[in-house]
C-alpha cells in the first residue's frame, strides 16, 4: 500500500513539469463535465419549475381525451357538478388562453398563458403571494403576473396598461407561487376573461383542493362514472410531471448525446496525456521493477494520476457549471400546452455529483490502457532509455 | 576461492528482431565467488549488460541455469523474481536512475517500502546508508541538485540500504569524470572489503577494471579463454 501511495505522490510531484498535457486531460475533462451539468440542470430545473408549487391534494379535471389544459372544455352547468364534489376542500374553475406578449430577450412574439381563475384558486396553489402592487378585483379589466412572466416578457410591470383580446387590461399586481409554472402566467377573474374572449360560460379546466389527499381515487371515481360527464381526473403532479416529461426527456437525451461526444472527445486526451506520461517516465517506471516493486503499484499509481487528474476536471467543470448556470433564469416553450414557461437552471448536487463520477469514469479509462502498457514495459529495454 | 554467490551455466539468451532471432549469448558459464569484486569487460554487443540483467533476475534466460546464492532464479515467476530482486541485489545504474522529485534520503529509502518497516527505521536506514557513501549532509537534496558524482553515491546508497549481498553496477562510472569516477570505484571497493559486499561490474573502462580483484572478459556471446584472471 505504502509503495503505491509513494509512486503516485511521485507521479504527481512530477507533473508540473508535464503541466502542458495534463492540463488537456483537466480541461478536456471539465469541459464535458460542465456541458453535461448545465444541460442536465436545465431539464431538472424544467421539471423543478412544472413540479414545485404543487400539492398532493390538488386534483385537476380536464375534458376526457385533453391532453392540456389549451384543448380541454367544459360547459359552465358540467363546471358546478365537478365543483360540487363532495371530495373538494377548495375548488376553481378556470378559463384558460393564450396571449401574444414580446419576449425581453428576443424581443419577439411569444405565446403566454393567461388564466382566469375562481375565487379559491390562489389558496389552492401553494405560497401564493402578491409579491408587488396588490391583487385583481373581480369583475375589472385587470390582471396579475407571475413572477417569472413579468420578468421574461415586456410590459408587465404594475401601472402598465397592455392590449389583447377586445380589450385593454390594466396591469395590478405580481404574484409569486412557489417557483410553480403558474409564475409563468397572468391571471385575471374567470368571469372577466370568458367575456373578454367570447367564452361565454365555458370553462377549460377545474383545479381543486381535497379535503383529504386520500380520497383522490374516490373524488376520481365519483367524476368518471358520472354520465352526465366526461372528464379526465389527475392529481395535479401528476399532471404536470407528464407535462415535462416531452421536453426534459429531449433536453436529456440531447444532454446525454452531447456529452458522449465530448466525453469521447476528452477520452482521447486523457489518453494522450497518459500515454506521455508513462513513456517520460519510462526509465523511472523500469528501475522502480527492478528494485521490486509490483507491476500493480505501477497501474495503481498511473490509474490513480488519471483519476485524480480528472477528478480535477470534473470539480471545475461542475463548478463552472454550477457559478454559471445555477439559477440561470430562461423562458422556453412548454410543448405539451404551446405555452412559455420561465423555468431557471437547476443545478442540483445530484447533477454534480453525477458529473463528477462522469469524470472518474474518462479517468479511468482514460488511464487503464497507459497504465498496463507502463507495467508490461520490459524492464531491461526501459532501464536504457 | 570462496563458494560461488552466482552460478551461470550454459546459458543462452536470444531475443527476436522481427521474425529473426538473434542470440547474444551462446551457452555461457561463469562463477563469481562470494566477496569478490569482478568487471565485466568487452566490447559494445558483447553481451555484458545481457549477463548482468540475467544475474540480476530482470531479465530470464532462454535457455540454461542461473543460481544466485543457491536459488535458481531462471525458475521463479516474475512476482517471486520481483520479490527476490527486492531482498537480494543492488543496482547501480550508468545514468543514476535517481527519481527526480524525491530528496535523496527518500530516493535511498525506496527499496525499503517494500519490507514491512516503521517510517523512522527506514529513515534511519537510508540516513545510514547515506553515511556510507559520505552524503549524510546532502540528505535534503533533490537529485538535480546534486553533482554527478554525489547521484551516484544516492543511487549506491540505494543499492545497499536494504543490505543485499550482491552489487551489479552496469557501468557506474560511465557518465563520470576520471576523478569523480575514481571516488566512486574507490568507495565500491570499500563496499567490497570492508563491508563484503559481492560486486559484480559491467564497464568499458580499464582503469575501472583495475580496481576490481578479477576481470572477466566477455566477446561475441562468450568468455574469452586465458583472460580471466586477474
Amino acid at each position: 500500500m505504502e509503495q503505491i501511495l509513494v509512486i503516485t505522490l511521485q507521479n504527481l510531484k512530477s507533473i508540473p513539469g508535464r503541466l502542458g498535457t495534463s492540463l488537456v486531460a483537466v480541461v478536456g475533462v471539465a469541459g464535458v463535465v460542465a456541458v453535461l451539468v448545465a444541460v442536465l440542470s436545465m431539464a431538472r430545473g424544467f421539471e423543478n419549475t412544472l413540479e414545485s408549487g404543487t400539492s398532493p391534494g390538488n386534483v385537476i379535471v380536464l375534458r376526457s381525451g385533453s391532453s392540456s389544459e389549451l384543448d380541454s372544455g367544459f360547459q359552465g352547468d358540467q363546471a358546478r357538478i365537478i365543483a360540487q364534489a363532495e371530495q373538494l376542500a377548495l375548488v376553481s374553475p378556470e378559463v384558460y388562453v393564450i396571449v401574444d406578449l414580446e419576449k425581453k430577450s428576443s424581443q419577439t412574439q411569444a405565446n403566454v398563458p393567461m388564466r382566469g381563475v375562481g375565487a379559491d384558486a390562489a389558496a389552492i396553489r401553494s405560497d401564493f403571494r402578491i409579491i408587488d402592487g396588490r391583487m385583481f378585483e373581480p369583475g375589472r379589466r385587470e390582471l396579475v403576473a407571475g413572477r417569472g412572466a413579468a420578468d421574461q416578457f415586456a410590459g408587465l410591470a404594475v401601472g402598465n396598461t397592455l392590449e389583447f383580446g377586445t380589450e385593454r387590461w390594466d396591469v395590478v399586481g405580481i404574484f409569486e407561487s412557489g417557483g410553480g409554472s403558474a409564475e409563468s402566467e397572468l391571471w385575471t377573474d374567470s368571469a372577466t376573461l370568458q367575456g373578454a374572449y367570447r367564452r361565454g360560460n365555458s370553462f377549460s379546466v377545474v383545479y381543486g383542493r381535497l379535503d383529504d389527499p386520500g380520497r383522490f381515487t374516490e373524488f376520481k371515481d365519483a367524476l368518471t362514472s358520472d354520465p352526465q360527464l366526461s372528464v379526465r381526473v389527475e392529481r395535479e403532479s401528476e399532471y404536470f410531471a407528464e407535462q415535462s416529461r416531452a421536453l426534459s426527456t429531449f433536453v436529456s437525451v440531447v444532454g446525454y448525446g452531447i456529452a458522449v461526444l465530448m466525453a469521447l472527445g476528452a477520452l482521447f486526451g486523457a489518453l494522450n496525456t497518459m500515454y506521455t506520461a508513462v513513456s517520460d517516465r519510462a526509465r523511472e517506471i523500469a528501475t522502480l521493477r527492478a528494485l521490486g516493486f509490483t507491476p500493480v503499484a505501477i497501474v495503481v499509481s498511473v490509474m490513480a494520476e488519471a483519476m485524480l487528474l480528472a477528478l480535477a476536471g470534473g470539480l471545475i467543470g461542475a463548478g463552472l457549471a454550477w457559478l454559471l448556470f445555477n439559477g440561470f433564469t430562461v423562458s422556453t416553450l412548454n410543448f405539451s400546452s404551446f405555452s412559455q414557461v420561465v423555468f431557471a437552471f437547476a443545478v442540483t448536487p445530484g447533477l454534480l455529483v453525477q458529473g463528477i463520477v462522469i469524470a472518474l469514469i474518462i479517468g479511468l479509462v482514460g488511464g487503464l490502457a497507459p497504465a498496463i502498457r507502463a507495467a508490461r514495459m520490459p524492464i531491461v529495454s526501459a532501464l536504457r532509455e | 576461492m570462496n563458494k560461488p554467490i552466482v552460478t551461470v551455466r550454459n546459458v543462452v539468451k536470444s531475443y527476436r528482431k522481427g521474425r529473426e532471432a538473434v542470440e547474444v549469448l551462446h551457452g555461457l558459464d561463469l562463477e563469481i565467488a562470494q566477496g569478490e569484486f569482478s568487471a565485466l569487460m568487452g566490447p559494445s554487443g558483447s553481451g555484458k549488460t545481457t549477463l548482468l540483467n540475467l544475474i540480476g533476475g530482470l531479465d530470464r534466460p532462454t535457455s540454461g541455469e542461473v543460481e544466485v546464492g543457491g536459488e535458481r532464479i531462471d525458475r521463479l515467476s516474475s512476482r517471486a523474481l520481483a520479490r527476490w530482486r527486492s531482498n537480494h541485489v543492488g543496482f547501480i545504474f550508468q545514468f543514476y536512475n535517481l527519481m527526480p522529485v524525491l530528496t535523496a534520503q527518500r530516493n535511498v529509502e525506496l527499496p525499503l517500502l517494500l519490507k514491512k518497516m516503521s517510517s523512522k527505521e527506514r529513515r534511519e536506514r537510508a540516513m545510514t546508508a547515506l553515511e556510507i557513501v559520505g552524503l549524510a549532509d546532502r540528505a535534503k537534496h533533490l537529485p538535480r541538485e546534486l553533482s554527478g558524482g554525489q547521484e551516484q553515491r544516492v543511487a549506491i546508497a540505494r543499492a545497499i540500504v536494504s543490505d543485499p549481498d550482491l552489487l551489479l553496477a552496469d557501468e557506474p562510472t560511465g557518465d563520470l569524470d576520471r576523478d569523480t569516477a575514481n571516488e566512486i570505484l574507490d568507495l565500491l571497493g570499500t563496499l567490497n572489503t570492508r563491508h563484503g559486499k559481492t560486486i559484480l561490474m559491467v564497464t568499458h573502462d580499464p582503469v575501472a577494471a583495475e580496481h576490481a580483484g578479477r576481470t572477466v572478459h566477455l566477446d561475441k556471446g562468450s568468455i574469452k579463454a586465458g583472460e580471466e584472471a586477474a
